[in-house]
């Protein structure tokens, strides 16, 4: 028997120390954009160390930088803006360039964990769309250099529900399965929106309020996914996720079906926009750089969008006409500018962090009853 | 001089010898513990991170708003050690009274064969599996059983499927050690004596395979009750554990203190079942 149970632990170990399989890519479809970049001599050889988000970024992007300048990039993925956070506070694991969300530079910068980017060292800088420009997080254009944007919304199955959805109250109303991301900010900012008050409210009885209305709201919610409502929409398991854009094109793009669809609703919803930014102790600033001018390229930005179907902030891109009309047209995935005027992004609260944590841990304890 | 030294080793070395035990315990148990003991009765900053001064208010908090989420873990984690019970106990039997060697090493192996492929993705297997249009809603709905699909996933009921899936392997062999012992010579002694077979099973068996049982039933309880992975994957809503909510303040913008003040509740919880344990194997040793 002891032998038995000597195996039977090493055997648990091994399960244990198996990698989890990482997921199948979709294929690549023929490339029309034009690149036009050229790599600056002297970086043949050099390594540069990337770290972004998943699924966020072209099939190609990493290969073709490869490939023009010489060089070789580790690439890695992380899952949410706390976690990179979290490891950078341990200090910089050995990378150069990473994407936050719009919070997450604000506190990467009050903790000193960005370098200073000098963007005249950029010169696709300037295809960046002024309206990106000197928002709260990087008032003085100093630290971050955005990239791609998006929208918190309503993805639903058409064959199961009937009605297009163009009102939250639809969404609580639905009678079959919802399924919320699990994001105190962006649904509370919901709540505080609907109750007509600032979505970036730092007041803790109009975040509590927001919290009641929502918590009474809350009845037809089955799960709080941490990364993949859209998922649960696809296999049919909810009828209803709250979800972010991208994710959401992304399986309409996969099942090549009608089934799904994005929609904003007219009272408005939150938007966020990732930045590249340079990350203090960064092995190789200079290729960094490099590497952000590439990715401004109209070219390169416009791969990007036809992969991950996030509108960018990058208006040379937009105007390049390498991007499809289905997807630069659509008025979800590129919202127009009448939708963004109903459109939030989420600030830094400071203190009141805390009022929307407590908040979300009684709707998560009490949602649905 | 040398002599003295060398007695004075023998003399102690048994505690010499558990010195990197002892070192290993109080760098990376106590230590931890202890700070995870003071961090919960502190106040929190900005960022969530515990700062003084010291208060009461987490345990207030977890005594009050958590309390339903500590109820609801302590349910599930129970009918999941029961359901582990009720199917590894027999199971242990049927292993064990196999004749042949081989058949038996076979059955043993297929009990652990689980633990080969990592966790993750054995759960997330169970929610295709679970799903509306998974397996088995699609066999269900083609037999003609249900007229729409059968909701599984996002409830208690895939939380304790999970976790009675995962932790069978922990109640069967415990139980297997102690049905191996078992000398069943005592079976028809007890008949002999003219016991019926559930007197034989109440008054022989059981109390002899019991600290098996026991020690299967700790085992199963004790991940169960902070379990976060499976009712994160499965349980949706319905299924939410105390686990998921102390995993949460650990995150980016979560409260620190009151995570390490639910943590230390919970470590009560299971200490409070390894005291039962103590109690029962105590008095099975008198």
């Amino acid at each position: 028997m002891r032998k038995v149970l000597t195996l039977f632990t090493l055997l648990a170990l091994m399960g244990m120390a198996l990698p989890l399989m990482a997921q199948d890519e979709e294929a690549a479809e023929t490339p029309e954009p034009v690149i036009e970049w050229e790599c600056p001599e002297g970086f043949a050889g050099q390594t540069l160390n990337v770290w972004n988000w998943a699924t966020y970024i072209g099939e190609t992007t990493i290969s073709t930088f490869e490939e023009l300048c010489g060089v070789s990039v580790v690439y890695d993925v992380y899952d949410s803006n706390e976690a990179l956070i979290a490891r950078l506070r341990q200090g910089n694991p050995g990378y150069d360039v990473a994407f936050p969300g719009e919070y997450a530079i604000a506190i990467l910068v009050r903790d000193g964990l960005l370098e200073q980017i000098d963007t005249g060292a950029i010169p696709n800088y300037e295809n960046i769309d002024e309206q990106w420009l000197g928002l709260y997080f990087d008032p003085d254009e100093e630290y971050s250099v955005p990239y791609l944007w998006g929208t918190f919304g309503v993805a639903y199955n058409v064959n199961v529900v009937e009605e297009p959805i163009t009102s939250w109250e639809q969404v609580w109303a639905h009678e079959g399965a919802v399924v919320w991301v699990d994001d105190p900010r962006s649904i509370l900012g919901i709540g505080l929106l609907l109750l007509g008050y600032d979505p970036n409210s730092d007041d803790r009885d109009e975040i509590f309020e927001a919290a009641e209305y929502i918590l009474a709201n809350s009845g037809n919610v089955v799960a709080f996914a941490a990364d993949d409502g859209q998922a649960q929409l696809a296999r049919g398991d909810a009828d209803i996720a709250l979800e972010y854009s991208g994710d959401v094109f992304q399986i309409i793009a996969d099942c090549e079906c009608d089934d799904f669809v994005y929609v904003l609703p007219d009272e408005g919803s939150i938007a966020d926009v990732a930045a590249m930014v340079l990350l203090k102790d960064a092995p190789n600033p200079e290729l960094a750089l490099v590497f952000m001018d590439y990715i401004l390229d109209p070219g390169v930005m416009s791969l990007i969008v036809m992969d991950v179907l996030y509108p960018t902030t990058n208006r040379a891109a937009i105007e390049s006409g390498f991007i499809p009309d289905e997807i630069l047209n659509n008025p979800v995935i590129f919202p127009s500018s009448e939708i963004q005027e109903r459109l939030f992004l989420l600030e830094d609260v400071g203190e009141a962090e805390q009022a929307y944590n407590d908040a979300w841990d009684e709707i998560l304890i009490f949602g649905g009853n | 001089m040398v002599a003295g030294l060398k007695r004075a080793l023998r003399k102690h070395n048994a505690f010499i010898l558990s010195l990197p035990a002892l070192f290993w315990l109080l760098v990376f148990f106590i230590t931890p513990l202890l700070l995870v003991l003071v961090l919960s009765f502190m106040s929190r900053d900005i960022t969530g991170r515990g700062t003084l001064p010291f208060t009461f208010e987490q345990y207030e908090r977890v005594f009050t708003t958590f309390r339903p989420v500590f109820v609801s873990s302590i349910n599930i984690a129970l009918i999941s050690t029961v359901v582990c019970l009720l199917i590894g106990y027999p199971l242990a039997f049927y292993i064990k009274t196999r004749r042949s060697d081989a058949v038996r090493n076979l059955a043993l192996f297929l009990v652990i064969l689980p633990f080969w492929t990592n966790f993750l993705v054995r759960t997330y297997a169970w929610r295709v599996i679970l799903g509306q249009s998974g397996p088995v809603n699609t066999t269900l709905l083609s037999l003609g059983l249900v007229d729409e699909p059968v909701i599984f996933l996002n409830t208690q009921f895939a939380v304790i499927v999970g976790m009675v899936y995962t932790f069978l392997p922990f109640m069967v062999l415990p139980i297997y050690a102690s049905v191996e012992r078992f000398d069943f010579r005592q079976v028809e002694a007890a008949r002999d004596l003219g016991a019926n077979d559930w007197h034989t099973f109440w008054r022989v068996v059981l109390p002899q395979t019991m600290p098996g049982v026991v020690a299967g039933c700790i085992l199963v309880f004790i991940p169960a009750i902070g379990a976060f992975i499976t009712p994160d994957l499965l349980g949706g809503r319905d299924g939410f554990m105390i686990g998921n909510l102390i995993t949460r303040q650990y995150k980016g913008t979560g409260n620190v203190p009151l995570g390490a003040a639910a943590s230390m509740v919970l470590m009560g919880a299971v200490m409070l079942s390894l005291l039962v344990y103590i109690r029962f194997t105590a008095r099975q040793e008198r």
